[in-house]
């Protein structure tokens, strides 16, 4: 058939190549229909390399038509098209043919699923932008017209989408047309499609003459904004920022502020939420005068709103609100109309009502200054620090920065203490794993005289937690720590009690000790490294068990780099040969790993030129089956399942299904 | 009348809600997962139903209606129904507790009474009726306490009002129930705006509230006519919604129930809006992640279309093809049970339709590893009727399966699959011997064109791929070519020309 027809009809024959027959427009069709969806997923995704086959012209005639005809398929077939297709101008032949685009998805644009459609949408608004005003006329806005006044609701949903994108660019006469056409979608019948509308509504008011927002657009929005779906109503408000931001303090307080006024107290949470959840956004949009005399009384309503999702959400605003209002005056303003209600919140009977205003709450100490905060917010920074729920605690914990500037966290220490203690101590791992994070921070700011005296014992009892992630974290945390604190710090308090663990009866604790040091080497430097940590891990090449051992063999690879010559050789290549010779398989895998990659050191420090490659990454992550430590007699237990990477690995994965 | 409902029965309690029957849900999953999940600590109940009203007025309790002269009886009727009409707040369980218990009486007193006593119902009580059922039961229904409610796993959130609540709905019914009731009247007050309040009650999460509410939405449906199409066609908002926007609505199976009593009741020939709810609502609710929790009536409703217009099958089940789940093998197992249903009431002229594609697909699930699918699938050639129309058109359906059995019996993990499939297979060595033997004998070949056939793909592409690559060259030779976009100019400079 035509696909046949060969170089004559091959436009693409520019290259010279004059090879196009090879691929008659049929076998690539044949392609893109293939019975298995898989293989037409991957022929749709690669569409531009069989458009670039074709060249400019027979995919306008060919390809086009035959995509246009066929969209009945599996939608991620669809998807998959929508997305191709936006990309497509420079394949039919640049912006004198994006109109040959439209047809497919105009199709697109109809079908009920919404990811394809919504693709679709995309996909037009992009070419749309392709379009000379003459095309647009002529083309693409008849498409939008023909959107709107579709049968289905789905056409008229994706028109929605597609107004603010051609409005700008057409003559008066089509623009009244297309007003006129959004007009009605925004009364329509269904649900679906007011939806549609009412969140296009602020994009499609940026785009129109102030005396259109004013006359038409003024209407449909609070027409939307009472609507008898709570779920039209709440994007109306929304809408509500794009359209304050577009008219003067007077047309706003007329025209919008009734509106807002009223969805701010309507009778679904739902709106209420949203006024609550876009409350910066719309404090920016009003202006500073509305902000005090309608705002404020509204927020205050907010955060004692009957429900605890309302109040959480505006819980979460109280820091920008504050920040947002006008310097003059501002504190007097906090002072009486805003921390009054936030006293309330502080003893709120909702968990997450407290920790969104937990989450918030200390920034306003350096709005507020050093004075009322130790008057005002210290006692309820130390209420949130003793609240019941973990969250909020850790919350407060987690912004002490920001009190720490201003009044310095000696207030606190005093209360953080217990706090952070029973955080420490929670039953929850996950509680105790994010405190360990924020210990560097602390112990940054609560200096080391103070660490040491309280804090100290609690991050060594973590290196016995017997989750792993905690293990895990509390050994990262003691690195950060001797980089703050400094090598010496480390040599007298942490050091001594790590190496201490190489011999407990427990060989988890044992092998935590080869993970401390492993992180804590390169922090420690060389001289640590070798005098007081080496030998303790040449000491436990002989643990009974074989997951010790040959975390030995990784440890000794992973501080090679930082051991000097002499004891590379001396101490740490005689015990890899021994661990080599194991009678145990993963042990040996490790120890040849191990001394490859110090023979690879060795090298390089014998011929320093070609100094500059760190010897090559542990590539120890070999897929080894599970297998069980040797019997630890010395716990008087049988050694759990255990494996060297696999415990965290599947913690790993279990944090990330979370 | 253009749409009739089966005969309501006797005035009822929501327990036997005078409904169509609807099947058992299929128990398809051996396994609950239950057990193995600990419950979530709840969360302190805080939010309030409803506002809380400050102006509480003190009720104090009225004579008894039985005690009053006829002449009276409206009268204190009235002061009840406004009594009925002040609300309480129920998460403070020890708030106003007198106040609660005169309420509580009230309403027994006007359940009992509208149930009972003739001549009770005329048209000056109507409005009065109304407004105190909508204050009470219209509300924003809270937000839910487990943003991931699962019905078939969490223990849903009872409504605490639910004292009160109950009387109330209890006395709804038994007002619509009533012989004394005149729809005629009642549509004033039951309109537009108060059915689409009553449906979004279907969200509720009480499961008690959402069995109330269906059985007084199918009695407002069988004594409005005015109002059936619009409420088929909120329906289909909510569903739509369900569907492509939210995916929660806790009500959907509720909803299908009555439906599925509503189609049942469908007049012939089917009006296209009717035939498009089947295709472009029901079809579609089979994508749902939650099917699980309606599915026994969502099956019921699309057997009731098939079985009202045979024609329609081709639709259904070239829609359920294109939304069989590719994942979820509990979905699956649905999907199946649910062609079979199908299956069981199709004409042998539609099933000639469809048999190729439907049968390709049993065969992709008996190739499922998961043998609960492979086994549900297999099943299909233990029924008689689907037999007998595979040995109808064995020319077609047999080679269709043959080569995705004749592997799964050599390759399928499980004992009881591979079982089943020998006794398949054997069937279709005594169903067509000769046909059979035909395509053992072409088996392998098949196999080795299609090894053939896909080393023609990758050498297709991969020419392809070149010429694209090569294409890019000589552009990128003769101009800076944007890296992001796919370049053209081959065809802007010489191609057109």
């Amino acid at each position: 058939m035509a696909g046949a027809a060969g170089p004559g009809t091959g436009p693409g024959a520019a290259g010279g190549d004059g090879d196009d027959s090879l691929y008659p427009i049929a076998v690539l069709i044949d392609e893109l229909r293939n019975e298995d969806v898989q293989l037409r997923l991957n022929s749709i995704k690669k569409l531009s390399t069989i458009a670039l086959a074709l060249g400019v012209e027979r995919t306008r005639t060919e390809l086009l038509p035959f995509l246009t005809d066929t969209i009945y398929d599996e939608d991620e077939v669809l998807l998959a098209l929508a997305e191709q297709l936006g990309n497509f101008t420079g394949l039919v032949g640049g912006p004198d043919f994006a109109h040959c685009l439209l047809p497919p998805l105009e199709s697109l644009a109809t079908v009920e699923e919404t990811v394809v459609r919504d693709k679709a949408v995309e996909s037009l608004r992009q070419i749309s932008q392709e379009h000379t005003p003459i095309a647009l006329e002529a083309h693409f806005v008849p498409l939008v017209k023909r959107l709107a006044s579709g049968d289905w609701f789905t056409s008229r949903t994706s028109a929605c989408g597609l107004f603010s994108v051609c409005y700008p660019r057409a003559s008066n006469a089509v623009k009244a047309e297309i007003r006129q056409h959004f007009r009605s979608l925004c009364s329509d019948d269904t649900p679906m499609v007011r939806r549609a509308a009412a969140s296009k509504l602020g994009e499609f008011a940026k785009v129109l003459e102030l005396d259109s927002v004013k006359s038409e657009i003024v209407p449909l929005f609070t027409n939307l904004a009472s609507d008898e779906q709570d779920s039209v109503r709440l994007l109306a408000v929304e809408a509500c920022v794009s359209i304050a931001q577009l008219l003067s303090q007077e047309d706003l307080e007329a025209l919008v502020m009734p509106t807002l006024r009223q969805a701010a107290e309507d009778k679904s949470w739902r709106v209420r939420y949203m006024v609550a959840d876009k409350f910066s956004e719309l404090q920016k949009a009003v202006g500073p005068k509305i902000t005090l005399n309608d705002l404020i009384p509204a927020f205050q309503n907010l955060l004692k709103d009957c429900e605890a999702e309302v109040r959480a959400a505006a819980a979460h605003k109280v820091k920008e609100l504050c920040e947002n209002l006008p310097p003059e005056g501002r504190e007097t303003i906090i002072m009486n109309q805003i921390l009054p209600f936030i006293k309330e919140l502080v003893s709120d009977t909702n968990q997450h009502v407290k920790s969104a205003l937990a989450s918030v709450i200390m920034g306003l100490s350096t709005i507020l200054g050093k004075e009322n905060t130790i008057e005002h917010l210290l006692p309820l920074f130390l209420a949130q620090l003793k609240d019941e729920c973990p969250e909020v605690r850790l919350n407060i914990i987690s912004n002490l920065d920001c009190v720490n500037e201003v009044i310095g966290i000696r207030q606190l220490s005093q209360s953080l203490l217990p706090a952070i203690v029973e955080l420490a101590e929670d039953a929850k791992w996950r509680v105790r794993l994010a405190i360990i994070e924020y210990m560097p921070l602390l112990a940054g700011q609560l200096g080391v005289q103070f660490f040491d005296e309280k804090l100290n014992s609690l991050c060594m009892a973590w290196l016995v937690d017997h989750v792993y992630a905690i293990r895990e974290a509390a050994t990262n945390n003691l690195m950060k720590l001797v980089k703050k604190f400094g090598t010496e710090w480390a040599q007298n308090t942490i050091v001594p009690k790590v190496l201490v663990m190489a011999s407990d009866p427990n060989y988890l604790h044992r092998m935590t000790t080869l993970f401390c040091i492993n992180a804590l080497s390169e922090a420690c430097g060389q001289e640590i490294t070798t005098k007081q940590m080496l030998p303790i891990v040449l000491k436990m090449a002989g643990d009974q068990v074989a997951n010790v051992r040959f975390n030995v063999a990784k440890s000794l690879q992973k501080i090679g780099p930082i051991l000097d010559t002499d004891a590379l050789q001396e101490e740490v290549k005689p015990v890899l040969q021994k661990l080599g010779q194991d009678e145990d398989v993963d042990v040996k895998y490790f120890a040849q790993e191990a001394l490859s990659a110090v023979a690879q050191r060795l090298r390089k420090l014998d011929s320093p030129a070609k100094d500059g490659e760190e010897p090559s990454a542990p590539g120890a992550d070999k897929n080894h089956f599970l297998r069980p430590g040797g019997p630890g007699e010395d716990t008087g237990k049988f050694v759990p399942l255990m494996s060297r990477h696999t415990e965290s690995e599947r913690l790993g994965w279990f944090l990330r299904r979370q | 009348m253009e749409t009739k409902l089966p005969p309501a029965s006797t005035p009822t309690s929501p327990s036997s809600p005078g409904l169509s029957p609807v099947p058992p849900p299929d128990k398809v999953d051996g396994f609950s997962r239950r057990s193995l999940r600990r419950a979530r600590p709840r969360r302190s109940h805080s939010s309030s139903q409803f506002r809380y009203q400050s102006n509480q007025q003190e009720l104090t309790p009225l004579p008894l209606l039985k005690d009053v002269p006829a002449s009276e009886l409206h009268e204190l009727l009235s002061r009840k129904l406004a009594q009925c009409g002040v609300m309480f707040d129920f998460l403070d369980c020890v708030a106003d507790l007198k106040g609660k218990e005169v309420k509580r009486a009230a309403l027994n007193e006007l359940v009992e009474c509208v149930g009972s006593t003739r001549g009770v119902l005329i048209e000056p009580v109507y409005p009065d009726i109304i407004r105190m059922i909508s204050v009470n039961i219209f509300r924003t229904l809270p937000p839910s306490e487990n943003p991931e409610f699962d019905p078939e796993e969490d223990e849903p959130n009872l409504e605490p009002s639910w004292p009160h609540l109950q009387l109330v709905y209890e006395f709804f019914l038994r007002f619509l129930e009533s012989p004394d009731f005149q729809p005629s009247v009642a549509k004033r007050y039951v309109d537009q705006k108060f059915v689409l309040m009553l449906l979004e009650l279907f969200d509720s999460e009480d499961p008690r509230e959402r069995e109330y509410l269906k059985t007084i939405l199918h009695r407002v449906y069988g004594k409005f006519l005015g109002l059936r199409a619009y409420i088929r066609k909120q329906c289909s908002h909510i569903f739509l919604r369900f569907i492509y926007e939210l995916e929660h609505f806790n009500g959907v199976a509720e909803l299908l129930e009555i439906l599925g009593s509503i189609i049942n009741g469908f007049a012939l020939p089917l009006k296209t809006e009717h035939k498009q709810f089947l295709v472009r609502v029901l079809i579609p609710l089979h994508s749902v992640k939650s099917l699980s929790v309606f599915h026994a009536q969502l099956a019921y409703c699309v057997v009731q279309f098939l079985e009202k217009d045979a024609t329609l099958t081709e639709h259904v089940i070239r829609g359920l093809l294109k939304y069989w789940p590719k994942t979820c093998t509990q979905k699956e197992v649905m999907f199946l049970g649910e062609m079979e249903e199908i299956l069981d009431v199709i004409e042998p002229s539609q099933f000639v339709k469809i048999q190729e594609p439907l049968f390709k697909q049993v065969a992709r699930c008996v190739s499922s590893p998961h043998f609960q699918v492979a086994e549900r699938a297999l099943y299909f050639w233990n029924n008689e009727y689907i037999l007998s129309l595979i040995e109808d058109n064995c020319h077609t359906v047999l080679p269709a399966v043959f080569g995705t059995l004749y592997q799964v019996s050599k390759e399928h993990w499980n004992q009881t699959i591979v079982s089943l499939i020998y006794n398949v297979l054997k069937t279709f060595m005594e169903m067509n011997g000769k046909l059979f033997d035909e395509l053992t004998a072409s088996y392998k070949l098949e196999k080795q064109q299609e090894q053939q056939k896909a080393r023609e793909r990758q050498e297709l592409w991969r020419g392809l791929e070149e010429l694209r690559l090569r294409r890019l060259r000589g552009t990128q030779g003769a101009k800076e070519a944007p890296l992001q976009r796919l370049p053209a100019p081959v065809a802007t400079s010489g191609g057109q020309s």
